[in-house]
């Protein structure tokens, strides 16, 4: 299967099941595009047709080019066919390793942001805060649990996980204690509305978390439509100077400013380029799921823009890179060459099995997005995953599972999507979200072009 | 003349047997980085 598109003056051939990258003129993109469909001698008649009157145009550089079809055929590297079938569903086989944790260390906020998924952070239940003991034992299920792997990775998360921030701080604290012995490390990631930052937080952030996630949701008027106190007073004011000075002092470590647009703001690279402007470097933006007829959900009306948005957003970046003031955008940062492979292509994000979610009383969730629902209760951090028919459905929860995704060019750039997404959309998480996948579709087109767009500046 | 220009990917099918360890970050499964 090959996906053919043209954005920003390139004519670009993804060749899915390879993974290869073809940057070709508009001869050869009509050439590809009739590949398979005309013979050769009906290719090049077409082509003499259409280009016949341009001199670059010859009977003999089009058998040339064809020749050159065949041979990334021949190579694997155009029109492959799928071979990973079958690997998808031997998935069911593999080992029961946990490798990273979500600790709810907080079901509380400060902030009451009406389109949070969490429900103001407290997941549809009572508000709550997670104990040094459950949260040591989480941390000692995630070791035992984790076999030979060294990487293990926990998420302070909530609510707002700074209103537990002792415990954070010790659990911390505990980890690296049995880090040398259990043979592990441990990468932290704490996501925060700021309210509560000060220089305390910032300092021992910078040296423990390996990422930082701030959420802002971009210009002023924007950010305090929803990001509002519980008085309903905005928050921008407040925690825009905290955060720079976060970033400032982080140096060279990952942080986040994470923002998320609805149809409010549908022009939303605007709000990207004001937090590049304010001065943060590594930004991410994301558009908001809740139900359809929530005044802020994105309608099917609002994809063009936001298609629109998305390249003028990929435009832009490539501008200032070549000015030398680049920042990055999450979903715009691909790794062509040291990308993932292709059992974490089939397999995606892992929750439900290597990946889970621990409510502040120890429940076991197969994601985030899941605490709340009883439904997807899988166990908890003494007994473990008690819940194994669950364990084994996300098991087979990906793209291959997905019959929707069968023909999609993008299968093995999202793997099936995000199960939580399918399942509020479509009541089963083998399901799908298609506005979803329309987005990420295009977020992916623009991040191959930029690909393309730097590998030509650096001939 | 050259019409057609490869740009350098990782190749997918080599990671059959190349891939699967198991080290990198949970997850967009494509912008994580192969460790």
């Amino acid at each position: 299967m090959i996906h053919q598109y043209k954005l920003n003056g390139y004519n670009i051939v993804l060749d899915v099941y390879s993974g290869s990258v073809h940057a070709v003129d508009e001869v050869a993109y009509d050439m590809i595009g009739l590949y398979g469909t005309c013979t050769g001698d009906e290719i090049v008649a077409a082509m003499l047709k259409k280009y016949g009157d341009r001199e670059d145009v010859t009977e003999a550089d089009l058998r040339e080019c064809l020749e050159d079809i065949e041979a990334l055929k021949d190579a694997g590297k155009l029109f492959s066919e799928d071979e990973y079938a079958g690997m998808a569903f031997d998935l069911k086989k593999r080992s029961n390793e946990v490798k990273a944790l979500c600790l709810h260390v907080a079901h509380t906020c400060n902030l009451n942001c009406s389109y949070c998924f969490a429900s103001q952070g407290k997941y549809h239940g009572e508000r709550a805060l997670m104990s040094f003991e459950v949260g040591k034992r989480a941390l000692d299920f995630l070791v035992e649990n984790s076999g030979k792997r060294t990487n293990l990775e926990v998420d302070f998360f909530g609510g707002e996980p700074l209103m537990n921030w002792q415990v954070v701080k010790d659990l911390v604290a505990y980890a690296r204690s049995i880090e040398a012995s259990a043979h592990k490390k441990f990468r932290f990631t704490l996501t925060t509305n700021g309210v509560l930052v000060d220089d305390e937080v910032i300092d021992f952030a910078n040296r423990e978390m390996n990422n930082v996630v701030m959420s802002i949701d971009g210009r002023p008027e924007v950010h305090d439509r929803f990001r509002v106190d519980l008085a309903g007073r905005g928050s921008y004011e407040k925690i825009v100077p905290k955060f720079l000075d976060f970033a400032k002092k982080r140096g060279e470590r990952d942080y986040y400013v994470r923002g998320t647009y609805t149809h409010y703001n549908t022009d939303f690279t605007n709000d990207i380029l004001h937090l590049a402007d304010l001065g943060f470097t590594q930004l991410s933006m994301e558009p908001v799921v809740c139900a359809p007829g929530d005044p802020c959900a994105l309608t099917q009306e609002d994809l063009p823009k936001l298609f629109e948005q998305y390249e003028i957003l990929a435009k832009e970046m490539l501008r200032r890179e070549r000015e030398g003031r680049p920042f990055t955008f999450y979903h715009y940062m691909i790794d062509l060459t040291h990308g993932p492979c292709i059992y974490k292509r089939i397999s995606g994000c892992g929750s439900g099995t290597e990946y889970l979610a621990v409510t502040p009383w120890g429940d076991l969730y197969p994601c985030h997005q899941f605490v709340g629902d009883e439904k997807y209760l899988m166990g908890n951090i003494w007994d473990g995953v008690t819940n194994t028919a669950l364990r084994d459905e996300f098991k087979l929860c990906n793209v291959y599972a997905r019959h929707e995704c069968d023909d999609c060019w993008a299968r093995l750039y999202c793997s099936g999507g995000c199960a939580a997404n399918a399942y509020h959309a479509s009541g089963s998480i083998t399901g799908v979200y298609p506005y979803g996948c329309e987005l990420f579709k295009k977020r992916m087109e623009c991040a191959i072009m930029m690909q393309v767009a730097r590998a030509e500046e650096h001939e | 003349m050259k019409r057609i220009k490869t740009v350098e990917t990782r190749d997918l099918k080599a990671s059959v047997k190349t891939g699967g360890c198991g080290e990198c970050q949970t997850s967009g499964v494509a912008n994580q980085l192969c460790e």
